[in-house]
């Protein structure tokens, strides 16, 4: 299982202002080790974010997506103590969901 | 007794393409994330991205804006802000146009998440970057920036 993710999620305005940075190695698929040997591609396919059940982010990345992740957005609706959840997926089928409370 | 025979026939057709619709159903589901789209990710050009999402020519438009450094030193983590003022995005992706593979990311955009998206891609080499908006109504635009990129972040 990988690391938790650290998310922050605040007020900016009438709307939420989400920070998110993931832990992963996202690897290109396109290095190659000491040997010359080809790294396979690892990296983080899909990405939802959910606020009370309801979609208000979904994302589809590739390798090019840079190593540990950051992603920041924002959306309307949310009221500070709501939960807002993050959960990504890779393409070895690795999952991680974290939650935090709208500050 | 020939229209009897017909009806049996049509029967088992659309209980054999029900089948098939329930296999390709249980397929999705058992793929943990079925939408990720393979065909866009593989392009290597601006065009075929746009086709492999379902799309016509995009149009560029004023209306997207790109925030980032003109010259990143380190292309391994070169940080973006896309923002659309198109009405009605629906998704918003981010393209590097001399990356092995040109689309990065791309993002669905709900009704009351604001078309605007921070994060951070790699960078082979200098290169153009591309923002590509697509409307509910199926229509793409596009902007692009140059970047420079001091030290590349995709070989070893």
């Amino acid at each position: 299982m990988a690391d938790p993710m650290k998310i922050r999620a605040s007020m900016a305005g009438d709307k939420v202002e989400v920070k998110v940075l993931m832990s992963h190695e996202m690897e290109t698929g396109q290095r190659k080790d000491s040997k010359g040997a080809l790294i396979p591609a690892w990296f983080i396919q899909n990405v939802t974010a959910t606020h009370n059940g309801k979609t208000v982010l979904s994302a589809e990345w590739g390798p090019a997506v840079a190593k540990n992740p950051f992603l920041s957005f924002r959306f309307a609706g949310g009221k500070p103590g709501d939960k807002v959840a993050i959960t990504w997926t890779d393409n070895h089928g690795d999952k991680r969901t974290d939650e935090a409370t709208i500050a | 007794m020939d229209g009897g025979r017909r009806r049996i026939l049509k029967g088992t057709g659309s209980a054999a393409v029900l089948g098939l619709a329930m296999a390709a159903g249980l397929f999705r589901t058992g793929s943990a994330w079925a939408e990720w789209n393979k065909a866009a990710f593989d392009t290597k050009s601006l065009a075929d991205a746009v086709k492999a999402m379902g799309g016509g020519a995009p149009a560029e438009s004023k209306d997207i804006v790109i925030t980032s450094p003109d010259i990143a030193e380190n292309g391994a983590v070169v940080p973006f802000t896309i923002a659309s003022k198109v009405p009605n995005t629906e998704s918003m992706a981010l393209l590097v146009e001399k990356n092995p593979n040109i689309l990065a990311a791309n993002f669905q955009i709900p009704q009351g998440t604001e078309p605007w998206i921070n994060t951070r891609v790699k960078m082979g080499q200098t290169s153009n970057v591309i923002a590509l908006v697509k409307t509910a109504d199926g229509k793409f635009y596009y902007a692009s920036k140059e970047v420079k990129v001091t030290l590349g972040g995709c070989g070893g």
